[in-house]
């Protein structure tokens, strides 16, 4: 019976979200969405992929990641490489890209989530810094200067990438392996004694994460007609965390509406960098001392719709 | 030669790391928290003493202390404000704020007073260079040191002969029980913060007579590594942050020396993964068991 619900409401959404889709295609063909709306579509878009991707690894499995902008760095220039120097098609750069990235989950993945908290944090923000003076030293992508990208990332590829990733990882979230992922962040000392393989789960949503990573690293290339090392560092990945840790630690759906927002917030602020960052830290602090579990905490917004109930079975922690 | 000069090179630049890692070391001991604002310390210091020197006209000395001042007061107000709060908290929700707090400072310094750097006049310290068996040696490198070994020395003899000192490794060791022996824990905690602001605030001024160039984001990299030197030393281990620090002012320059000064900023990175796989104890520490 709750099989059937359930595909009733993902069948739903997703007929919603084909409208959705189809009405931006019609006024973009229109002409009626200026090149400034649609850059910030596309920018929402990046956004929400990128904070999906992220709320894998610190919502659903608990690993505290602050390197998300060195995923995104590799699946940018790995799919960048694809399109201008291979010259190959665009979607099979997307994958590659992806693909890079995931790899690149795997490597500091594998030696590195044997540390937990903190140690994990600073590690991933090495790791964020070491890829970015790898570019910065490869005279192949440019080095300093950057590389050219041609405009490809279109509404429909960033509305497809968008699709995937959702629905990927949501599927993931409710599998034997997330629920696996989600023991590992309420105890892992506790899930390891009751025979999860943690350091595997850990590896697979890192990779996962940074595979979706690189999706949006690609779209995001193909978005602007250069990429530069210093478009990834640092503050990439926070303006990247914070999506999550707004969103609430543990909720998709809040991940996607705090990217959402955010990327709004941001565009309207894009003249006064200052200030934006001074909110989002403001915002930051203030959300920890007052409500650490963000906005959504774990919840999703589609148990808002449900009775009381239903939505006992629902974890009341937060990640951490 | 060459090797020795930059060996030279590479021990100033660690007793600054040094002195910053002090700082991280001694509140990560204390309460378990990474404090990221801790190389914006570090800049503010570094204005601190640059202001003292140009508007005030002081000399090297009262500028340290005017800075080490500031900066500790600066250093309590952020725990006061930021961090006491979340005492009790998640280790991630602190680790948010910490990162919070330093975005604040950064991004806030610059829309107070801007963006442009500022240049440390040259005349604070004498650049002397004398020659040591073949070995030109710039006098500024000998101050530096010997005002950071100084500052360690100092530290050493509060924490290991104050009443303070006694507070801060008794919280360190266990805050609960430090409490019911009739340890302020709050005011310990205060404390910690402020003498490692103080000595980041030291290191700051430091850096603007070695460097020269000061700028608002210049915390970021130094507070980076300096941590990377804690770990390395061990973290929460005071002797541990001195000889880390100095070892990665070495490797950085010994690094820089074999012709891949590009990479320097990824060494510390990279020597950060590799202790944190191989020794996450780091070389002082003690290697804990988990309870459960």
């Amino acid at each position: 019976m709750t099989t059937i619900k359930r595909a009733k409401g993902f069948w739903l959404s997703i007929s919603l979200s084909l409208i959705f889709f189809a009405v931006v295609q019609v006024l973009i063909g229109g002409g009626s969405l200026n090149p400034f709306y649609q850059n910030t579509l596309m920018f929402i878009g990046i956004n929400i992929i990128l904070a999906a991707s992220l709320h894998l690894i610190i919502g659903i499995t608990g690993q505290f990641s602050i390197g998300h902008a060195g995923f995104l760095a590799v699946g940018a220039y790995a799919s960048a490489v694809m399109t201008m120097k291979l010259e190959m098609p665009f979607a099979l750069a997307l994958i590659v890209g992806g693909l890079v990235a995931a790899l690149a989950g795997l490597i500091i993945g594998i030696p590195s989530l044997r540390l937990k908290g903190d140690y994990l944090a600073i590690a991933t923000l090495g790791f964020g810094e070491i890829v970015r003076i790898l570019l910065l030293n490869i005279d192949y992508v440019g080095g300093a200067s950057g590389m050219q990208v041609s405009h490809l990332t279109t509404w429909p590829w960033v509305f497809a990438s968008i699709i995937v990733t959702l629905i990927v990882i949501r599927n993931f979230t409710s599998s034997t392996h997330g629920r696996a992922c989600i023991s590992i962040r309420e105890d892992e000392t506790a899930a390891d004694s009751m025979g999860i393989n943690t350091t595997y789960y850990k590896v697979v949503a890192f990779a996962i994460g940074a595979f979706f990573a690189g999706i949006a690293g690609g779209l995001y290339a193909h978005n602007f007609y250069i990429i530069q090392p210093s478009n990834f560092g640092f503050l990439k990945s926070f303006d990247i965390l914070i999506l999550v840790v707004l969103g609430g630690l543990g909720s998709l759906s809040g991940a996607v509406l705090a990217a959402i927002l955010l990327t709004v917030v941001t565009t309207f602020l894009q003249d006064y960098p200052e200030t934006r960052m001074i909110i989002y830290s403001l915002v930051l602090i203030v959300m920890m001392i007052y409500r650490p579990q963000g906005l959504m905490g774990t919840k999703e917004i589609t148990s808002m719709f449900k009775r009381k109930g239903g939505s006992s079975h629902e974890n009341k922690n937060t990640a951490a | 030669m060459e090797l020795i000069q930059q060996l030279i090179n590479g021990v100033s630049l660690g007793s600054i790391y040094a002195l910053i890692a002090l700082g991280y070391t001694m509140v990560y001991g204390i309460v378990k928290l990474i404090n990221f604002a801790h190389g914006d310390v570090f800049m503010v210091g570094s204005f601190v003493g640059f202001y003292s020197i140009t508007v005030l006209d002081l000399s090297f000395v009262p500028a340290l202390l005017i800075s080490m001042t500031v900066c500790a007061l600066f250093g309590v107000l952020i725990e006061r404000i930021a961090y006491k709060p979340l005492r009790n908290a998640t280790r991630i929700a602190a680790l948010i704020t910490a990162i919070g707090v330093s975005l604040l400072i950064e991004y806030g310094f610059i829309y107070v007073r801007g963006a442009q750097p500022e240049a440390y006049p040259n005349d604070v310290l004498p650049t002397d260079k004398f020659n040591i068996f073949g070995v030109s040696i710039n006098s500024q490198s000998i101050l530096i040191f010997g005002v950071a070994v100084v500052l360690m020395i100092i530290l050493q003899i509060i924490v290991h002969k104050t009443k303070i000192g006694k507070a801060m490794r008794a919280v360190s060791f266990d805050a609960d029980a430090a409490k019911l022996m009739g340890i302020n824990v709050d005011n310990t905690i205060s404390a910690t913060f402020a003498i490692g602001s103080a000595l980041a605030g030291a290191a700051g001024v430091i850096f603007g007579i070695y460097y020269i160039k000061i700028e608002p984001l210049m915390g970021v990299l130094p507070g980076l590594k300096a941590f990377v030197a804690a770990v390395l030393g061990g973290i929460g281990i005071i002797p541990g942050a001195m000889v880390g620090g100095l070892l990665l002012g070495v490797i950085e320059a010994l690094v820089s020396a074999a012709g891949y000064s590009l990479w320097r900023d990824a060494v510390a990175f990279v020597v950060l993964i590799l202790i944190l796989i191989f020794m996450p104890q780091g070389l002082f520490g003690k290697n804990k068991k988990e309870k459960v």
